[in-house]
């Protein structure tokens, strides 16, 4: 196979641009968040000062609109600026990844740098998608943090030139396996992001007097907070558990076994049994929606692990990274 | 593991502080019902993640031995402390076990009583309405004109079908409910009428169809431990493979498997086909294309059919399948002794040890003169494409560009005599002095395809006949692989219809109006709620508002002015 080396400049090229793009546009969210934090704040304080609607409307008005839609006033330009461009980041950030492909002749799944750009793709389509459907603008900040990062670190260490497939990932269920635990990643992702905000909340939802930061006054209650990770993580979950089953197919299919303990069998199996044990968590008595976000986060950090950690420090049949 | 959605389990019994009032049979029930709780659950699951780990961070025995033995010589003082925690061995480890086999246990005792309440349920009227429906979500209410009988009986009729629908009648004693209308106790005609209506209980059976498929998979790797076997083997080009156990380089199989039962076929290796990465300057020497065309024999004096076996295509053979699992090179080496004996003959796998295929190998020539008493080895690396400079010699391509054979030669006993089961590719076990020149340097020895160079001290001479390559194969069978799958989609299934279904609720409760035209009209309220918040909840309670309404009209505004109050209200 000749590789096409304008392609994969061009989508070199492409990345940098994204990443560029996707770091104004999450500081045009945090913008975002801030003024309508201030806008919810002044509402607040004239309905105090009207002083006849007594405390029961202050609470209902200070309490970021409950409901998770309708958070964002829609007014707001800056939210507006800030959707556009990771909508514009999202794009380039597509392109650069089907350049690459297209450069190659196959799916850019093989190392580490394709693994990362392709998995911050699937957490930006996914939050490309709620910001469609949704409004979900507070949460751009949250969720373009970790894109930025990723982007970061995968030009800066992971970068590897263009290149074929290795014999062992020269298979369909390469498309299969990867692309689901993609999709399954960019879902914990957003979740992590969702319960990290959650167990923030619920720290100054509890102390009450002490008035939240005005970031966070456009952020949804830890109630509904909760809801929408628990939703993020079940379907994550479901596509985890399929990556584990296509991966010990496609095992058995190239190595004669489904399982076989290699160090990224190990760690996607601990993923999953933590996952599950946030959902067992959620209905835990005693464990409710803190506990269970807490068990998120550390399913998340498993996660994490796997996906940076395992190929670099381990010898194992997942080990063509790099 | 209890079930993610369950309510809280069955508390142990409100017992006194002094605990042995519980008896032997109280205690081991309080026990018991301790292990079968969602918190015990969740911390065995906790536990199994945690003691999963150490499996990846050292070396398993089943995984890589030699992982192992390298872990061992770099840490003797660590090492057996480690052993005997098992930790060389994590997964079949007695620590390892127990948390796994507590989880089932635990997942058993509480998928059990859950099954059983779930059948039940699933025959049962769904129940009665809360107090407070106002307080649900999707509340309406109105005044229909047809009275409570009959209103509740066209309700029931039209809602029926797309939700399972059950009657009660309200007695005055709040909570005492589930009267079917089918009793026979006389209607009371200012008791309150409630059609309930729920759907989703597909959700609970997912939910018990997951826990049960868990066990399905911890049965065939319970079975995969018992009946799969696996052999090793390293086959040159142009020679044969015979399936029995003593032609296996290493051999594993499961305690219930018998060795007799091996299949027994054949193969022969006709050619490798290798390439490897020379144009793209990033990815220079990667491997692209491994395929060796064999021939297999099913059963002795079957016709051979021909295969192509490569990475991710395995060949199938009566229930094995056989893997290409590595390659490398083997070198056709003649030696001649002083006398000029051929004295050995044939091609020598040497082991790729990098990316390059720098591979070390053993020539061994037993019983060098014929006298008995002296073996001849000549050991060092194959490089494919040699470059030899002040850097030293080395290989920069894996293909073989620039074959050269780079030995040393030593003298002594081999130990094969003493059937010392050291390895084909090292001298480990063998006593052996190398023959060094004037200087005290080592003699080496270069050999390129085709030549021959005369070995030291009247030796003989070594001759590098030709370069073959080797496919080392992977023979594995495991029976169980059908029954994992079967139990991972129905893991899968039962995992999604348990997150995904929704599990609604709705009530139709249906109070005879007061004041002089008492029990002629209704005042009828519906409102539902759903586990957990579903988007869909709000549409659905509003479609069945609707058939509601269809079924039990509304009194017509002109016909009743209160009505039109109550609503606006």
């Amino acid at each position: 196979m000749i590789i096409d080396s304008s392609l994969a400049n061009a989508s070199d090229a492409l990345i940098v641009s994204a990443t560029v793009v996707y770091t104004v546009a999450m500081l045009a969210f945090v913008a975002d968040l801030v003024s309508t934090g201030r806008a919810s704040r002044t509402i607040t304080r004239q309905l105090v000062t009207a002083g006849a609607s007594g405390p029961a409307t202050t609470e209902a008005v200070a309490e970021p609109p409950g409901t998770e839609a309708s958070v964002s006033s829609p007014a707001s330009r800056i939210g507006r600026i800030a959707v556009t461009l990771f909508l514009l980041g999202t794009g380039l950030h597509l392109a650069s990844v089907v350049a690459r492909g297209a450069a190659v002749g196959r799916v850019p799944w093989s190392n580490a740098y394709e693994f990362a750009t392709t998995g911050a793709l699937a957490v930006s389509l996914l939050f490309a998608g709620l910001l469609l459907r949704r409004e979900v603008r507070w949460l751009g900040a949250f969720v373009a943090l970790p894109i930025v990062l990723t982007l970061g670190v995968a030009t800066a260490v992971f970068y590897a030139e263009a290149s074929d497939l290795a014999p062992a990932l020269q298979s369909f269920w390469l498309v299969i396996h990867v692309s689901v635990a993609f999709i399954a990643s960019a879902l914990f992702t957003v979740g992590f992001s969702l319960s990290v905000l959650q167990l923030v909340q619920h720290r100054f939802e509890r102390q009450g007097a002490r008035p939240a930061p005005t970031v966070l006054r456009a952020v949804p209650s830890a109630t509904v907070l909760e809801a929408m990770s628990f939703r993020l993580h079940a379907a994550g979950f479901v596509l985890w558990t399929f990556t584990l089953v296509a991966g010990a197919i496609w095992a058995e299919h190239a190595w004669g076994r489904y399982w076989g303990w290699d160090p990224k069998e190990v760690w996607s199996l601990v993923i999953w049994v933590v996952y599950a044990a946030y959902l067992h968590a959620r209905s835990t008595a005693g464990w409710g929606g803190r506990g269970a976000a807490w068990v998120a986060v550390a399913a998340y950090g498993c996660l994490l692990f796997n996906f940076f950690g395992v190929n670099y420090l381990f010898v194992g049949n997942h080990s063509y990274a790099g | 593991m209890a079930v993610t959605t369950a309510p809280p389990p069955p508390q142990a019994p409100p017992a006194s502080p002094r605990l042995p009032d519980l008896g032997p049979i109280g205690t081991l029930r309080w026990m018991w019902r301790r292990l079968t709780s969602m918190r015990t659950a969740l911390i065995l699951l906790l536990l199994l993640a945690i003691a999963t780990i150490p499996g990846s961070l050292l070396p398993q025995r089943s995984v890589d031995l030699g992982a192992v033995a390298e872990f061992y010589q770099a840490n003797p003082d660590l090492a057996p402390v480690l052993e005997r925690l098992g930790l060389f061995a994590v997964y079949s480890s007695p620590w390892f076990g127990a948390v796994y086999l507590l989880l089932f246990v635990s997942l058993v005792g509480c998928i059990i009583p859950r099954t059983r309440a779930h059948v039940l349920d699933w025959f049962a009227a769904p129940p009665n309405a809360p107090t407070r429906l106002n307080r649900l979500p999707g509340y309406v209410t109105y005044r229909s004109a047809l009275p409570p009988d009959e209103a509740a009986a066209q309700i029931a009729a039209a809602v029926r079908g797309r939700w399972s629908v059950g009657l009660h009648r309200v007695t005055s004693a709040p909570g005492t409910s589930a009267a079917e209308t089918s009793t026979t106790r006389p209607p009371d005609q200012r008791e309150p009428l409630v059609v309930a209506a729920q759907t989703g209980r597909l959700r609970e059976t997912g939910n018990v169809i997951f826990h049960i498929s868990m066990i399905g998979i911890l049965l065939a790797l319970a079975g995969s431990s018992l009946y799969s076997w696996r052999g090793e083997a390293l086959v040159v080009e142009g020679a044969g493979f015979a399936n029995t156990l003593p032609r296996y380089d290493s051999f594993t199989s499961g305690a219930r498997y018998d060795t007799g039962d091996l299949p027994p076929f054949a193969l022969t290796l006709d050619g490798l086909d290798v390439r490897f990465e020379s144009d793209q300057i990033a990815a220079f020497g990667a491997p692209r294309d491994f395929a060796a065309a064999v021939r297999i024999t099913d059963t002795p004096g079957a016709p051979p059919r021909s295969e192509l076996i490569r990475v991710n295509q395995p060949a199938s053979v009566d229930g094995a399948r056989v893997y290409l699992s590595g390659n490398g090179y083997a070198p056709v080496v003649d030696v001649r002794n002083g006398n000029g004996e051929l004295v050995f003959s044939g091609a020598v796998p040497f082991l790729p040890r990098d990316g390059t295929y720098t591979s070390t190998g053993v020539i061994k020539v037993p019983d060098l003169t014929g006298g008995g008493t002296e073996d001849l080895a000549l050991e060092g690396f194959f490089l494919p494409t040699a470059v030899i400079d002040d850097q030293g010699p080395r290989s920069v391509f894996p293909d073989a560009d620039n074959p050269r054979l780079l030995l040393t030669v030593a003298t002594g006993d081999l130990g094969l005599e003493s059937g010392g089961a050291g390895s084909v590719f090292s001298l480990q076990g063998a006593d052996v002095t190398t023959v060094t020149a004037d200087g005290g340097d080592a003699v080496s020895l270069l050999l390129a395809p085709g030549t021959s160079v005369d070995l030291p001290d009247d030796l003989g001479t070594v001759t590098f006949v030709e370069l073959r390559r080797f496919a080392a194969f992977d023979v594995r069978a495991d029976p169980s692989g059908p029954v994992a799958l079967g139990a991972a989609v129905l893991v899968m299934v039962g995992l999604a219809m348990s997150l995904f279904i929704p599990e609604r609720r709705a009530w139709i409760r249906i109070t005879p109006t007061t004041g002089p035209e008492i029990g002629a009209r209704s005042v009828v309220e519906v409102a539902g709620q759903s586990r957990p918040r579903d988007n869909g909840l709000g549409a659905a309670l509003e479609h069945m508002a609707a058939v509601v309404r269809r079924s039990a009209p509304p009194v017509p505004p002109e016909n009743d002015h209160r009505n039109h109050a109550e609503e606006d209200a």
